[in-house]
This record gives structure tokens, sequence and C-alpha cells, in this order.
């Protein structure tokens, strides 16, 4: 595919799943340049003039396509700050599936910071998945991810955000409007190892008559990394919020949840559900009397939890 | 094929020592079936962890097979042979019951639905459900003891089976211990229970009280002497 290297292919399928030309629109973003873009009839994507970063039109009644827009580094020591805006029309059914991969063997820390803001269409239903994940022997593998969404009446986001592995720091903000009987799901996944660090912020502000919320966080920290995570679901009307963060702490790892509920109407539901602890020492039981080692044991628990 | 020797465990609370079991010897030959009964807090969910190495007990030696398993972890254990299924079965988040089954098959044939079916679970149903509450406590009891047959193991220690499941599974329970027993692979089990009618099925039954062995037996003696003391 293209110029890549094995390295940078490998990432490619990683984060996006992509091992070739995709059919559809599409934005291939590698070490700050663009190698490859492609509009649909329904789906445009053009470039910034102002800053780095893309537009993404997608009219109205556009159903059931796939938008790709990966990035990869593997230039050492590249810092670079994204900024893709999303236009979604009305009555749409859209995926985007983004996401960046990190290779740096360099003695300098790459970053890439990607700003991205979505406004949502009526009756529109849009798919984000955004995949992390850093490799390679070098200094820091550091991505800082801003994902802004404003949900016109009736519209729909679902949100996958994964940070699978070899993320350094990571700093994520995540944050979102709803209008009239809008919904959003945010499901994140984390995964920190070594002395990584990361942070993620979660804000949802319903607005409308009958928009609800669903967060879930999982999260495992193992060795000696450190996991900040807040949910704040503000309720300014009748809604329904509820978010649930679950994380499984392992080794000298930190973990730090905080929920937060704000409830300024008496017909907002707001529900609140954290749990951290080690793995329960019956599933590790359980699974070594099934013939596994503890490791072995641990690591299907935290792959399952993960899945 | 497993012989316990004067095993004895020990717990310290507050500073005091508690004994839950002592002198506790016996074996159980292949093929055979052996009940442990006796009344609660006797001490025979302890001596069925102890011997399958989720215990470690204060004294005394578990032999199995010819080897010494005493200093063995239940992972060894259980590759050599000894499964065990829990009273109350455990709940994880995401894995599924095809998970579980294929750990405990270790990837060998029969498949995960073959194990389902046995209990009276459709495999269709169950296999991609998380092993969690969402399931209803005799699910989760059916679902482990199909992950306990999965493994084949020349010894299979059940800790109160009937815990917590319905009639109808119960009925389902019974055969397929007796198809265990009947089956000429010579395959040992041990049961906890209370319940007379898997005592009837029992080659042996052995009553616990206050840790100790109070009575060992050929089940047709054991069940009339009961009958006569009660």
């Amino acid at each position: 595919m293209m110029d890549l290297d094995k390295i940078e292919r490998d990432l490619m399928r990683d984060v996006s799943g992509v091992t070739g030309i995709p059919a559809g629109a599409y934005n291939f973003r590698v070490n700050g340049k663009s190698i490859g873009r492609n509009s649909s009839p329904n789906i445009d994507i053009s470039p910034k003039t102002d800053k780095s970063g893309i537009d993404i039109h997608v009219q109205s009644g556009t159903k059931g396509e796939i938008a790709h827009i990966p990035v990869i580094i593997s230039a050492s020591g590249l810092k670079e700050a994204v900024y893709n805006d999303f236009y979604i029309g009305d009555n749409c059914e859209v995926t985007i599936i983004a996401g960046c991969g990190i290779y740096n063997c360099g003695v300098n820390d790459s970053v890439h910071d990607g700003i991205h803001t979505f406004y949502i269409g009526k009756n529109s239903t849009v798919y984000y998945i955004e995949k992390h994940c850093g490799i390679g022997p070098g200094a820091g593998k550091i991505l800082n991810p801003t994902t802004k969404l404003f949900l016109g009446n009736n519209s729909r986001a679902e949100l996958l955000m994964e940070q699978i592995k070899g993320v350094d720091s990571s700093n994520r903000i995540t944050e979102a409007e709803l209008d009239q009987n809008a919904q959003i799901v945010v499901k994140e996944k984390l995964f920190t190892h070594g002395k990584q660090h990361a942070n993620s912020a979660i804000k949802v502000t319903l607005l409308g008559k009958n928009s609800t919320a669903d967060i879930v966080s999982r999260a495992v920290a193992q060795d000696i990394s450190v996991q900040n995570f807040s949910s704040h679901i503000i309720g300014t009307t009748k809604c329904r919020g509820h978010s649930e963060c679950d994380a499984i702490i392992m080794d000298q790892a930190k973990v730090n949840a905080e929920p937060a509920l704000e409830a300024q109407n008496v017909d907002a539901e707001l529900i609140h559900e954290a749990a951290i602890g080690k793995i329960a020492n019956e599933q590790l039981l359980k699974l070594m009397t099934l013939g596994l080692t503890r490791r072995q044991a641990e690591s299907q628990i935290i792959n399952g939890f993960l899945k | 094929m497993l012989r316990v020797n004067d095993v004895a465990f020990e717990t310290t609370e507050k500073r005091t020592k508690r004994s839950i079991l002592h002198d506790i010897s016996f074996s159980v030959r292949s093929g055979e079936l052996l009940v442990i009964t006796g009344p609660n807090g006797s001490g025979k969910s302890t001596l069925a962890k102890i011997i399958a190495g989720i215990e470690k007990p204060t004294a005394g030696k578990i032999i199995f097979d010819g080897q010494d398993l005493s200093e063995k972890d239940c992972t060894e254990r259980a590759k050599s042979g000894i499964a065990y299924s829990f009273q109350q079965p455990v709940h994880f988040k995401g894995l599924t019951v095809a998970d579980l089954l294929n750990i405990a098959t270790g990837g060998t044939k029969p498949e995960p639905s073959y194990y389902l079916k046995k209990v009276g679970l459709e495999p269709e149903k169950y296999l991609d459900r998380e092993v969690n509450n969402s399931l209803s406590g005799g699910e989760l009891k059916r679902i482990e003891i199909a992950s306990v047959l999965a493994r084949k193991a020349p010894l299979t220690i059940f800790d109160e089976p009937e815990a917590g499941i319905d009639l109808w599974s119960f009925r389902n329970l019974m055969k397929v211990f007796k198809s265990l027993h009947s089956s000429g692979d010579r395959r040992a089990m041990i049961i906890i229970s209370h319940q007379r009618r898997i005592m009837e099925l029992a080659d042996r039954i052995l009553i616990l009280k206050d840790g100790k062995i109070q009575k060992q037996g050929a089940s047709a003696m054991i069940l009339s002497e009961m009958e006569d003391a009660a």
C-alpha cells in the first residue's frame, strides 16, 4: 500500500484495519503529510487552508458509508496538532475510522494532538472508532486526542475509543452537547503499562429534552502506570445519563476515578457506577483449576475485560 | 488413585488458632464415586479445596496416581488430572461462556457446545454470553459444571453441585453423574452433597463432623445406618 514500510503498514492495520486502498472516502496522514486522499460522491474530504487538518462534509441522506482517516508517525521527534472537522448532514448513517499509531526509535518525543469536532445533523447516526497505539524502543509516544461533538435533534453518536498499548502519555478530552432526543454512547478502553501516564476527561451536557448519555469506561493499569479518569454529566432538562467506570489495578499502578453528576432539572435522571479493584482471586483460581498458570489466567481476564 | 494422608487445617483468627480439619485420611480408587457429607461447617468444602490445591493444609499429604502433590499449586494439580467444580460459580467481566469452555478443553475435542448440551443448555443461546450476573444462578452453575466436565479429568471434585439449581437441572445433573460413573473410562468423582439421591449413586460415603471423619464405608451400609439414626 502506497510507499509504507512494514512497520508503518502494521501500525496502519492495528489502528484502522486498513491493509490496502479502502473503498470510499479516506485520508492517510503519514509523518505530517497526507499521502493519499479520496472523496466519495457523498463524502467530501478537503484540506484546511488556515491550519493543519481536513474538513469532512457528509451529504444529507448518506447511509452505510465509511471514511478512513488514520494517522501514522514514524519520524522520531515529530510533533503535530491536527484539526479535523466533520460536518454530518441530516438523515445520515456513517462510520468514521480514525486512530493513530506512533513508531519511535529515536531520542525525541513524537506527539500527535488530534482535535476532532463533529457537527451532527438531525436524525443522523455516527459511529466513530479511534484506536491508539505506540511501538518502538525510542523516546515518548504521546497522543492527545480531543473529540468535540454537537448532536442535533434525534441524532446518535457511538464512540469507541481504545488505547491499546505502548502509548507513553495521553491526555484525552471528550466533550459533547446534545439537542432534543439525541443519544450518545461512549465506550472507552484504556490499557497502560510500564511508566505510562493516561488522562481521560469526558464531559457530556444534555441540553435537549429526552437526550441520553451512556458512558462506559474500562481500564487496566499495570506496572507503575498512572491513570486519571473523570466523567461529568450535566443534565439541564428532562434527560437520562449513565456512566460506568471500571478499572483493574495491578502491580504498583495508580488509578484515580472522578465521576461527577450535575442535575439542573428535577427530571434529569443521572446515574454513576465506579469500581477500581485488583483481579478477583476467585477468578484467578477458577482459571488455574482449568490448567492455566497465574500469568496466563491474568492475561485471559484482562483480554476479556477489555474485549 | 487418590490418597489423603493425615491432613489437618488450622486457621488463626484474632490470634487464636482454630482447627478446621484434623486426622483426615482416606482414599479414592479409579472409577469410584465417593460422596462426602456432613453438617454445615464440618470442613467439607475446605477438604475439597485442599485436594484441588486451592487451600494449603497445615499438615498431611495428598498423593495422586503415586505422585506427591502436596507442594503443587492448583495449576499443576489441574494438569495432573484433578478437576474441581466451585460451589459458588465465579463471575467474569468480559469472558464469554465459549472463552471459559475453550480454556477448559485446551482446544481438544469435543467442542464447547458438546459440554453445554450435556448440562442441558442450548449452545447457540449461551456460547457468546458473558459469564456474569446477566445469567441466572442456575445457568451459571450449569456452565460451571460444563467447564469441569470439559477437563475430562481422571478425578473430578464437585462441591455441592446441587446448590442453587432447580429441579429440572437436578435431574439433568443426576444423569451427568450417572453417565460419568458408568462410563468405562474409570473416572473417579468426589461429590460433596447433602442430597440423598446423590448419596444413593455413591460407591462409598464419608461423613465429616467437626473437622473429623465420623464414619466412612460402603454407601448401602452408611445410608442404612443414617436411616436407623433418623
